[in-house]
């Protein structure tokens, strides 16, 4: 299935804008695009495994935390994985 | 007896004949008309700041009528602006963002009263500045901020946040904090960490980017007044201009939300800054000459340094593109996102005294902090980047 990797992402993706990957359900399909760029990997996910809370996740156009099965829900090779940041266009944090 | 709906009808301001003619194009639209453009008249809307995203909100909300518009910003306007801030034109640089804009709105529309608050808008202030108006638009640059009007917003008895933000060429709108919508909160519980995600000034942004999202908040804005369409109410549009691809994805209220949940438990305004972990600036921080265990130097130290011979590898740690803008001879360039990558490369300098800048200091201290961890035993930040180099040391350069 493809995962869309958001601009401020694809500096760890080799700049590719979207990904293909394996895997049987949501979760799965992370673990495979972490463990294809594995500097992903922290930006994504807390030390504990749980993705961060200023990063959402889209399955199609619903948003995973909302579906019945979370990350555990099943997809399939015509589905998409939406990564979306967020974003404040402006100053950096903490610099001018 | 007159009906509720009569009643406002009639609480609504008049049209003078000048007014009519100006807006002739709305009142023969079926969905504006004469009533709609009463509706828009009577609105009140704070559009915080006057920027990117600002310009073109603030610009159409007066093209359109809106009859109060006020106006948060406390910045200057800087030559780098005019590529996408286009309400400031060249004769403003220097000039305070807020006299420029409101100059230039009062011309396309004297008829619109412009309420400035020549401000940052922080907590001890954003609940009474809010509470004047019906609908908050938001084009500001920073998360401290977009957190603190989204709580305003909520916690002002669900004023409608027109929603709208920028990355490079990528563009988020919605409207959040409505009664029955989600919040900003609801999308983003928690800000990304401090310098994970680029300002524009680190990362760039197509200068027309913010033009086709503002005029979204300022179409969403229109609409939520004039009650027509369908506003972004718990839908998130994403706008990638390279592609010229609009996609809207689903939103939902959060149960849970801290703010606008079923049990809140943010019911004030809090620390924006500690929420978005920035440390409070200590007041020696401004001219600090060690910054988190690394030397900070001045341009001017790094140039006796040269004079004097001293031996010493000089680091340039921005992107290629950027070097060919400017580069101080006899630097190597490493980008940033390679330094980590390039570390066995760089160890032959592990003993030497290295020296690091990017375009304004703030690059090079992540560097620096990286080969300090990584080892090095003698590595100082040049304050200020090339662009102070540029300044002080060599004007043949240019500065951006």
């Amino acid at each position: 299935m493809e995962i869309q990797i958001p601009t401020p992402l694809r500096t760890y993706t080799g700049k590719q804008a979207s990904v293909q990957v394996e895997g049987a359900t949501v979760s799965d399909a992370l673990a495979s695009l972490t463990a294809a760029y594995p500097d992903l990997k922290k930006h994504l996910f807390t030390d504990e495994g749980k993705i961060r809370s200023f990063v959402n996740l889209y399955l199609n156009d619903d948003d995973v935390r909302y579906l019945p099965a979370k990350e555990a829900t099943a997809v399939s090779a015509k589905d998409s994985l939406t990564i979306i940041p967020s974003i404040a266009g402006g100053r950096t944090l903490g610099t001018n | 007896m007159a009906t509720a709906t009569e009643e406002i009808k009639a609480t609504l301001p008049d049209l003078n004949n000048d007014e009519i003619a100006r807006y002739s194009r709305h009142l023969i639209l079926p969905e504006v008309g004469l009533e709609g453009q009463k509706k828009l008249k009577a609105a009140k809307v704070l559009c915080v700041g006057t920027g990117g995203l600002g310009s073109p909100l603030a610009f159409y909300l007066a093209a359109a009528g809106i009859g109060t518009l006020g106006l948060v910003d406390f910045d200057v306007v800087d030559k780098s602006n005019l590529q996408r801030q286009i309400i400031h034109s060249t004769a403003d640089v220097g000039r305070p963002k807020i006299d420029s804009a409101a100059e230039k709105l009062s011309a396309l529309n004297p008829h619109m009263k412009i309420v400035k608050h020549e401000t940052m808008l922080t907590s001890a202030n954003a609940m009474e500045i809010i509470k004047d108006y019906d609908i908050v638009a938001d084009g500001t640059d920073n998360f401290q901020t977009r957190y603190l009007v989204n709580d305003a917003c909520v916690l002002s008895g669900n004023k409608p946040n027109a929603y709208g933000s920028i990355f490079r060429f990528e563009g988020q709108a919605s409207v959040f904090a409505t009664k029955d919508g989600p919040c900003y909160r609801c999308l983003y519980p928690e800000p990304p960490p401090p310098g994970l995600v680029p300002s524009c000034a680190e990362g760039g942004v197509l200068g027309i980017l913010p033009g086709l999202v503002g005029v979204i908040q300022a179409t969403e804005t229109i609409k939520l007044i004039l009650g027509v369409g369908e506003p972004l109410i718990g839908k998130l549009l994403l706008v990638d201009a390279l592609n010229m691809s609009f996609r809207t994805l689903k939103l939902r209220k959060n149960p849970d939300c801290p703010v606008c949940g079923t049990h809140p438990t943010v019911t004030k305004l809090i620390d924006y800054d500690q929420f978005c972990g920035i440390a409070p600036a200590k007041p020696e921080e401004a001219t600090a000459t060690v910054k988190d265990g690394i030397p900070q130097i001045s341009v001017s130290e790094l140039k006796r340094k040269r004079d004097a011979g001293e031996k010493f590898f000089l680091l340039d740690v921005r992107e290629p593109y950027e070097y060919e803008i400017s580069k101080i001879k006899g630097s190597t360039l490493v980008p940033l996102g390679d330094v980590a990558s390039k570390l066995g490369e760089l160890a032959k300098h592990k003993d030497e005294e290295v020296v690091i800048h990017c375009r304004s200091g703030a690059r090079s201290q992540t560097a620096a902090l990286q080969l300090k961890e990584a080892g090095f035993k003698h590595v100082s930040n040049v304050a200020g980047g090339i662009n102070a180099w540029a300044t002080e040391i060599d004007p043949s350069l240019p500065t951006y």
